[in-house]
């Protein structure tokens, strides 16, 4: 019986209506009201969620990817700096650092001092890693130690079991080859600082270093390279999921040298302990083949940090080695300055080369006496025996003639005094002075400043690189500027043609007047550099030397015949200077060479300058394109060569 | 033991497998599917493992279906005797829960009673439905017009309202409000009764605003210009909508949804839990999730409608509206319409207070379904003779 009426009351959708309840008639209409309003506003969430999906779905689409892609740059390499002929001057190599993962191991503290007791970490590591702790997310490494050899990495990897989370990770460090041979040259790299990141974002990157001299810092943006980037699938707390696009960064470029490495190598064993700088130039193009300046240092010591004490020890030393003496030591030029006061007066007109002045030792002029580095004199002498013995009294009285603008113009025209566009930073223009120089620092310019400039004293400097350029520009006639970046990848730049360079607004027959005066410095009987003359056969060099005063002889002293500057204490001793061309009839190279307080040019100059002219003629860089054998036996086989 | 009695008097043993096959097995499949639902996102909320979130939710799941079928069995009349107490229980517990409950995330209050989580206000909702439908089944239409008689209901409702807006949780007093308002429509308010309620609701309104938290309006203003607070409290809306968005009409994939499974979405597991359906599975798996949330709905208030006494009605339609103002406030809340309050999508969220909440709901449901024909008595006083 009541199943039989469940079952009419089931087929029943609609309740049966209670007459006697109004409520339920009541109920049903407003529980049906109910249901409407229900599907209304879940249909109004399905069409929102429509509009949400697919309507504007593609704008969310994006915002998505932006969420969890993130793009993250990749250190590229620094670009290799190399010789003349590829030998690497600076590189890269790996640096292994350990790191530690702070997420791997359930006990960071235990896990440091087990990491310590391996490799010891001093008081600064210690400090460091506690503050990387405090700021990085669990799952971002902290450095333990960087430039782990390769022995300590054996000896952390052999320990692994008991240093959870600590692992090896490859960076790069930059490494010097020929350490302090070429530190001057090539500089050295550091960590940026808080302007450099300002000024490129690039380097903000770990691992990334700014150069911070020579070549390094000169040509910083080329070395540099283009930052790669990696996208990487990260989630709400920035950790890495999976790498999706890596796109590998432009490495820096190779910067090639028109340095010879051997060549300075030579240049360097020449010099030995003095404190000097040396020169050696194409006078044809203006290539430094090789620029030395002693005493050096370590390059390298920069990438790690320098020590205090080693930076006091650098700075305080009086022979500063961290100067590069070729393009930042100023000298007086001496006598080394008297081809270009000579060509100044022939410039002028007032004196032809076949003018003769009478040398009696000295020169008075008004009332003052300006003697000749010779008690007794020279005699008389024109243009040619004037360079030939040096003689000052023949360069005061063209001095006092033609006057010193003409004589700080011609200067100018040989790149004495001026800024050369050698592709280094921190270089000094030295000075040739002038009247009006001289007012504009509110002082009187006296005539004996005139006579003292004739002969390269006074207020004359000049740096070794300029005296090469000088004497670049007077065997070539061409006004070559000095360059040191011959090729940028392999791409080698138009400067190193001939040329390039146009010749020198002077007329030729002054020029061969010159050089045919410092010809017979070295290779005539009286010359005063009989000491540089080359041993090999068929080719000469011309040169002059110059001996540069630091502190004014009194005449007393001077007079009274016993003066010896190589008596006086190293640092009150004349500069050493000398300088030189050859082959004489078709000039290639030219050297300077600046000894400081090398006392005579004649003595200690010119012997080195001619080794140093000697081993670049044997080994001949310029016509070589691959590197020459280091010693040549039979120097006969250049005679052949022109 | 006088009511053990009854109870078997009433309802003998040997009527339980016929009290069983009417159970609506179909309703119990929309839940049970429903269930899978949260099960399998939960297991991609987990990263494509069943921990931590998808195995646990599963076990209190069937220990829900258990309890959701025995109450399911329990007479209308055992209920009614049930409601006093139990909302006496409520109350008690959002007194405690005020004094000493712990505050999660920004007001989700809770107890700690043997190890277990309890929301008193979502225990609350339940125990309100039963009073008010105790209470509305034994005033005839008649008295419904006679103001008076509303007084008590209102106040039923009230005072838990007080309580939860103390706590301070706006958005479940407004889903408790909602349930009472409805229910009281439903028993037969009259129109202008209504809307002479309705007449001071804006100032209402406005005194409201000017005593909310401060949190609370700062939720109101970020969810009016989300754009203003990317990384701070309109994070979750903008986030929730870049995964919904990024789903498409089919979706990025089962356990492909970037948002969700690279930890972009806030809470993914738990309220925000409908935008990692959306992003997987896209418009076409989350449509028929509301879909399957829809026919829910109805099937309850269908069974209300069915039901053949007072009682049982009005706890249908109760639980059914009180499923609704989850589902609506759960979505509104993840699709950006509503301002974030932490309200779970049922059954599919991970959280056991809500689920157990929700079955004990659904079987109340069931046990007005088994027992829609029991008949009122024609006569009010016989009526509640019977049911009492």
């Amino acid at each position: 019986m009541w199943l039989k009426r469940r079952k009419k009351e089931n087929r029943r959708f609609l309740p049966v209506r209670e007459q006697k309840d109004p409520a339920r008639g009541v109920f049903t209409r407003r529980a049906l009201l109910f249901m409407a309003v229900q599907t209304v506003a879940l249909g109004e969430l399905g069409r929102r969620l429509y509009k949400i999906q697919i309507e504007d779905g593609d704008h969310y689409a994006r915002m998505a990817a932006k969420n969890r892609i993130s793009k993250r740059l990749l250190a590229p390499p620094r670009g290799r700096i190399v010789d003349r002929y590829g030998v690497a001057l600076a590189n890269n190599k790996e640096n292994w650092r350990a790191l530690l993962m702070p997420e791997e191991t359930t006990d960071v503290t235990g896990t440091i001092e087990r990491f310590s007791s391996i490799i010891p970490l001093d008081e600064r590591d210690r400090t460091r890693i506690a503050r990387e702790m405090r700021h990085q997310r669990r799952f971002v490494p902290v450095m333990l130690r960087d430039f782990l050899s390769w022995d300590e990495m054996a000896r952390i990897e052999l320990n692994a079991p008991s240093l959870p989370g600590v692992l090896i990770d490859v960076g790069t460090r930059r490494v010097y080859p020929e350490g302090e041979l070429l530190a001057h040259i090539i500089g050295y790299v550091a960590p940026p600082n808080e302007k450099d990141v300002a000024r490129s974002a690039l380097l903000a990157l770990p691992g990334m270093r700014v150069g911070r001299a020579g070549i390094e810092q000169s040509q910083d943006d080329n070395l540099r390279g283009t930052a790669g980037s990696v996208e990487m699938e990260v989630n709400a707390v920035g950790r890495v999921m999976s790498e999706l696009n890596r796109e590998e960064g432009v490495p820096g470029e190779e910067i090639s040298l028109t340095i010879d490495r051997a060549l300075q190598q030579k240049v360097l064993n020449a010099i030995g302990d003095q404190t000097a700088s040396a020169v050696v130039m194409d006078c044809q193009n203006g290539e430094v083949l090789a620029m030395v300046s002693t005493p050096s240092f370590d390059p390298s010591l920069f990438d790690s940090g320098v020590s205090h004490a080693q930076w006091i020890e650098w700075t305080n030393n009086q022979r500063t080695p961290l100067i590069n003496k070729a393009v930042a030591g100023v000298y007086p030029p001496g006598s080394t300055f008297k081809p270009a006061v000579a060509m100044a007066a022939l410039e002028s007109g007032l004196v032809s080369p076949t003018d003769r002045f009478f040398c009696p030792g000295h020169l008075d002029v008004g009332g003052t006496r300006f003697h000749c580095w010779s008690r007794w004199g020279h005699g008389s002498v024109d243009l040619h025996l004037a360079l030939k013995y040096s003689c000052d009294v023949y360069f005061y009285e063209v001095a006092r003639r033609i006057g010193m603008e003409r004589i700080a113009a011609t200067a100018h025209k040989f790149g004495l005094g001026t800024q050369l566009d050698i592709e280094l930073p921190h270089t000094r223009t030295g000075l040739i002075p002038t009247p009006a120089w001289r007012q504009a620092h509110h002082h009187h310019w006296n005539g004996g400043d005139t006579i003292v400039s004739g002969i390269g004293q006074g207020f004359v400097q000049v740096t070794p690189l300029q005296l090469a350029t000088y004497t670049a520009r007077i065997a070539s006639g061409r006004a070559v500027q000095p360059h040191l970046v011959r090729a940028i990848n392999g791409e080698i730049g138009k400067q190193v043609q001939p040329d390039h360079w146009p010749t020198l607004d002077m007329p030729d027959r002054y020029l061969a007047a010159l050089r045919s005066g410092m010809f017979a410095v070295i290779n005539e009987p009286h010359g005063t550099a009989p000491k540089a003359r080359l041993d090999l056969p068929g080719i000469t060099m011309a040169g002059k030397t110059g001996s540069a005063q630091v502190r004014r002889v009194s005449r007393a002293l001077r007079e009274s015949g016993h003066f010896n500057s190589a008596n006086l204490p190293w640092e009150y001793r004349p500069h050493a200077l000398f300088i030189c061309f050859a082959p004489y009839d078709s000039p290639r190279y030219a050297v300077s060479v600046v000894i400081e307080h090398g006392n005579a040019g004649a003595d200690a100059a010119a012997p080195l300058a001619r080794t140093i002219m000697r081993d670049t003629l044997l080994r001949d860089p310029v016509t070589h394109t691959t590197p020459p054998p280091e010693s040549v036996a039979d120097a006969s086989s250049l005679v052949s060569d022109p | 033991m006088k009511f053990h009695k009854r109870l078997l008097r009433a309802e003998p043993s040997f009527r339980l497998m016929s009290k069983l096959w009417r159970i609506s097995w179909l309703y119990i499949l929309l839940i049970c599917t429903l269930a899978g639902v949260g099960y399998v996102t939960l297991y991609s909320a987990g990263g494509g493992t069943p921990y931590p979130f998808a195995a646990p939710q599963a076990a209190r799941f069937a220990v829900g279906l258990v309890m959701m079928i025995t109450i399911a069995m329990l007479p209308p009349r055992m209920l009614i005797h049930a409601a006093a107490p139990m909302y006496v229980l409520s109350l008690i517990l959002l007194v405690a829960v005020l004094r000493m409950g712990h505050v999660g995330k920004g007001a989700e209050r809770w107890l700690i009673i043997g190890g277990l989580q309890v929301q008193p206000s979502e225990f609350a909702k339940i125990a309100l439905v039963l009073a008010l439908s105790a209470w509305f089944s034994r005033i005839s239409y008649a008295r419904m017009g006679n103001p008076l008689w509303l007084i008590p209901p209102a106040l039923i409702v009230l005072v838990p309202v007080g309580l939860v807006l103390k706590e301070p949780n706006l958005g479940t007093a407004v889903i408790i409000g909602g349930i009472g308002a409805s229910l009281f429509f439903a028993a037969g308010m009259r129109l202008w009764q209504i809307v002479l309620l309705l007449l001071p609701v804006p100032s209402l309104i406005k005194f409201a605003y000017n005593h909310l938290h401060d949190y609370q309006r700062a939720r109101i203003t970020t969810f009016l210009h989300p754009e203003n607070d990317p990384l701070g409290a309109g994070y979750n809306i903008i986030q929730s909508k870049i995964a919904l968005g990024s789903g498409g009409m089919w979706g990025q994939g089962y356990l492909h949804g970037s948002q969700g499974q690279l930890n972009f979405l806030p809470e993914k597991q738990t309220d925000f839990i409908f935008t990692m359906i959306a992003e997987e599975w896209g418009f076409v798996g989350a449509a028929a999730v509301i879909g399957l949330l829809l026919m829910i709905i109805l099937g309850g208030m269908i069974m209300a409608i069915r039901c053949r006494n007072r009682f049982g009605r009005l706890i249908a339609l109760g639980i059914s509206m009180n499923f609704f103002f989850y589902c609506l406030v759960n979505l509104s809340m993840v699709m950006g319409a509503i301002p974030v309050g932490g309200v779970p999508l049922p059954l599919v969220s991970y959280g056991g207070s809500a689920m157990l909440n929700v079955m004990l709901g659904f079987g109340l449901l069931l046990s007005t379904w088994v027992h829609r024909d029991s008949v009122d008595d024609e006569d009010e006083e016989d009526a509640n003779k019977d049911l009492i």
